[in-house]
């Protein structure tokens, strides 16, 4: 049967202070308060669910083949586009081969865990990369907004023992509606916890979990490692007292540093369980949503541990109690943005079809004459090879490492998160670009400082719906 | 290389209109008001002019395309009126072409005239405006101060200068250049400041602040050129005429290819070195005598100062805190207060720059005149951004020298 090969995981660095939204909303929602502690992560003005995507697969694949992989399967329920499909956006960021299978798959809350459960149990030759991302979005003063984290995870699976193998799965299915959000809603309407707390996880997911374990064949005491995201506290050790799982397997659900990352979250948790379990623990993952996937795997003895794992992730972090910059940032209030922000912003389709490699790949040209390195390709050489035309092969550098040779803070220019860094940055190995930062801090960028490159959105369009992507440098590390 | 320019083709008139924010004028006006002035001095009539060239950076943004706008606005004779746009730089870029058309004899008398109408855009500074496709999809929708800012940093890597050194140096070129300006009923800004006042202004884009970004102003500037037998025959006697036109424009080395660092104008250099040639200067800080120089930032300035090989590698700081530059030291730049003062009406600045020159060659610079009879003056004109650009240096001087 298919194996896990490979995990990986990103949550952005923004991290809001619960407090900061109940201070904000304690004059209309006292309630707020006693939700009001730890942090949850909010991505930038320039992510969204498939960004995100993007770097988790990176970080999933650094140790990879990318060639080999066949299928790719994007799991969220806050994907942008409803129609262009947006793990297409991913396979044309991760450079995958033009021949593979692509989805996007929604659906809830569980929705990551299902599309993992069916990558595996479909057992295609080759391999599936298989990636949750959430960015959810809720009211301002809703306990969801308290409650939610951005994130997403992904896995590479196929033949092989790798560093999880399928022991058991089991599914079962219900229009159990705790929570709804219609097509074109931006948040959702949850129904009483109370309700949910007795009848979901008091009974439809113990029994679920009783019945992949006796599929398995396990007792219950045996699982090391349990994943069940869920908001609500006591949830988790509710299901072990029902199930017999022991209270000490349940895994850190990220409630106090990420927050829940719906359809993402329970891959999360699953792609840390991967990082920290020794070889034969037993994992257990449940995910709760319209009735319950779960999914019983053995750590075997591969290694993945990929340069951030997510312990590196959450500690990768910058700490703010800016509420009104979470609300700018996921689109919440209209804020006066200035003259310089009407810049059209319409993308011709056709140009960004001729040139997809360079903008959603970052793939550059080495000359085969002289064999350096620029961005972007072009038809006759930057570096003089005589004049040649058409010498240039395709070259990748959006994992190349890259130096900053010029840079500036600017507060002239429109964005979002002021004031606009960017510059000059030279990749290891030669080319160069002149690159936005992302994830930087004005007054501590330096001339020689490493960068790493970022997929981020680039521009939005706001007259037409639609959104640029390319790469930007931000801090290695 | 070619025979060049030098000596074929004198100026016969020049004008500029008031540069500022002259809400109460379209372009039509300022190019009438520039051009009325030239005429009066060339001491012709709309008649014997046989082409012209009209410069714009903005066209979408004001007049609009083609030639067509200062053919109406001047009601030419029907004349041919070509409209160049490269990007800062197209004032000197309208001069060469009329300068080649007298030079070649396709045209007697030519008409340079370069206008910008950048106040009408409801906010401070440059237009935001597409750099084409392509660039929109890769490129960095940076500011302009932001791009030039980014030369400061490279600038003080290379030379190992402190920030604290370069800002000073930095703000002495813009406190000079207000101090010329207060002298210049043209100009823009016209307030004399203080150092603590640039050191202490908001940051703009760092680490250049509001006092180191050259004003953007309406206005527009034109020259009519002949060959220097025409120009005697209509009865002029002291006789200012072009040494050099050249550009050198970017092919993306700075920024695709290897070894540029950020802390200079490659493209300077170029043109510097090839209009250098062209003039027969060898020894271009002792044998020019003035320039202007395109100061669209205080560090622009700076550096350009070693890319014209007036200041040696590294030494641009020291020599613009010795006052080598200004009004009354060794090489004046910016004797007119500047794009940084008498203002920035982009398609307008190169033949601003120039009608400078023209003024003080003649000795017709009223009160800010350098008095030891200048005799060559250059003009550099940039365009684009440092790591892309174009820049176009003109020299002209005295007949003879």
């Amino acid at each position: 049967m298919t194996s896990i090969l490979a995990s990986g995981a990103y949550i952005p660095r923004l991290r809001l202070q619960r407090s900061a939204i109940a201070a904000a909303h304690g004059w209309f929602a006292p309630g707020l308060r006693g939700l009001g502690k730890g942090e949850r992560a909010f991505g930038s003005w320039d992510e969204d669910a498939v960004t995100m995507a993007v770097e988790a697969a990176r970080n999933c694949l650094e140790d990879c083949d990318r060639d080999r992989i066949d299928s790719v399967v994007l799991a969220s329920a806050t994907l942008p586009f409803a129609e262009r499909q947006n793990a297409a956006i991913l396979k044309e960021a991760l450079t995958l081969r033009d021949d593979v299978f692509a989805v996007d798959c929604g659906g809830g809350q569980r929705a990551g865990l299902s599309a993992l459960v069916q990558a595996l149990r479909g057992g295609t030759a080759g391999q599936t990369l298989c990636i949750a991302s959430e960015r959810p979005l809720a009211l301002p003063a809703s306990e969801d907004e308290m409650h939610q984290g951005d994130a997403a995870a992904a896995f590479l699976l196929g033949d092989g023992p790798g560093v999880a193998e399928v022991l058991a799965t089991h599914a079962v299915t219900f229009d159990f509606v705790d929570r709804f959000r219609e097509s074109d809603r931006d948040h959702g309407y949850a129904w009483e916890s109370r309700w949910v707390r007795e009848e979901a996880f008091g009974r439809i997911v113990p029994d679920a979990v009783g019945a992949a374990l006796a599929k398995a064949g396990l007792p219950a005491g045996e699982v090391t490692h349990f994943i069940m995201p869920s908001p609500l506290r006591g949830a988790q050790a509710l299901v072990c007292r029902k199930t017999g799982i022991p209270a000490e397997a349940a895994c850190d659900t990220f409630a106090a540093t990420v927050g829940d990352a719906g359809g993402a979250h329970a891959l999360l948790m699953l792609s840390h369980a991967l990082e920290t379990a020794a070889e034969g623990d037993i994992i257990l993952a449940a995910g709760f949503g319209s009735g319950c996937d779960v999914l019983i795997l053995r750590r075997t003895g591969g290694t993945s541990r990929p340069r951030l794992a997510v312990s590196d992730w959450l500690e990768r972090r910058a700490v703010s109690d800016n509420y009104m910059k979470f609300l700018v940032f996921n689109d919440r209030i209209a804020i006066e943005k200035g003259m310089r922000a009407e810049f059209d912003q319409k993308q011709p389709m056709t140009a960004l079809w001729r040139n997809r490699k360079a903008v959603l790949g970052l793939v550059g040209g080495r000359c085969t004459r002289t064999g350096a390195v620029q961005f972007p390709k072009s038809d006759i050489s930057v570096n003089p090879n005589a004049h040649a035309v058409g010498t240039q092969e395709d070259y990748k550098l959006a994992e190349r490492r890259a130096t900053i040779v010029t840079f500036t803070a600017d507060r002239l220019t429109y964005t979002l998160d002021p004031p606009g860094c960017y510059g000059m940055v030279e990749f290891d190995g030669g080319g160069r670009m002149y690159a936005e930062f992302c994830d930087v801090e004005a007054d501590t960028l330096e001339v020689g400082q490493p960068m790493r490159m970022m997929f981020r959105v680039k521009s939005f369009d706001e007259m037409r719906g639609f959104r640029r992507y390319f790469w930007k440098a931000a801090p290695a590390g | 290389m070619a025979r060049g320019i030098k000596d074929k083709v004198a100026i016969l008139g020049m004008g500029c209109a008031r540069f500022g924010e002259r809400w109460e004028a379209d372009a039509d006006t300022l190019m009438v008001e520039a051009y009325e002035e030239a005429l009066e001095d060339a001491g012709i009539e709309t008649g014997q002019l046989d082409a012209a060239w009209l410069s714009v950076g903005f066209d979408a943004l004001n007049i609009g395309p083609s030639g067509i706008p200062a053919s109406m606005a001047l009601r030419l004779d029907n004349v041919a009126v070509t409209k160049v746009e490269n990007y800062c730089a197209s004032g000197t870029e309208a001069l060469r072409g009329a300068v080649y058309a007298v030079a070649s004899g396709a045209a007697d008398i030519a008409l340079a005239i370069g206008v910008e109408k950048l106040k009408d855009t409801g906010y401070g500074g440059l237009p935001v405006r597409t750099r084409g496709t392509t660039f929109d999809m890769i490129g960095v929708v940076g500011s302009a101060p932001g791009n030039f800012a980014q030369l400061a940093e490279a600038y003080r890597n290379r030379h190992g200068i402190s920030r604290d050194e370069l800002k000073r140096a930095m703000a002495h070129v813009s406190v000079k250049s207000h101090d010329n300006g207060a002298m210049n009923p043209k100009a823009h800004l016209r307030k004399r400041i203080d150092i603590d006042t640039v050191l202490q202004a908001p940051m703009v884009a760092a680490p250049l602040g509001l006092y180191d970004c050259c004003g953007v102003s309406d206005g527009a500037a034109c020259a009519i050129v002949t060959t220097p037998e025409i120009a005697r025959r209509l009865g002029k006697t002291d006789l200012v005429t072009v040494k050099a036109l050249q550009l050198a424009v970017s092919n993306g080395w700075e920024l695709q290819g290897q070894g540029w660092d950020g802390s200079y104008f490659h493209t300077t250099r170029l043109a510097a070195d090839r209009a250098y040639k062209e003039a027969g200067v060898s020894k271009p800080e002792a044998q020019i005598d003035l320039m202007e120089v395109h100061d669209c930032f205080s560090i622009t300035e700076l550096v350009t100062m070693e890319d014209l090989r007036v200041s040696e590698p590294g030494r641009a700081v020291a020599d613009v805190l010795d006052g080598k530059f200004d009004a009354d030291g060794a090489i004046p730049c910016q004797i007119d207060g500047g794009l940084k003062c008498f203002g920035h009406p982009v398609g307008a600045s190169g033949l601003r720059m120039i009608y400078e020159n023209y003024l003080q060659l003649l000795g017709r610079a009223g009160e800010r005149q350098r008095q030891d009879n200048p005799k060559l003056a250059l003009s550099h004109n940039l365009g684009g951004m440092p790591n892309q650009n174009v820049a176009a240096i003109a020299l002209v001087g005295l007949e003879g020298v």
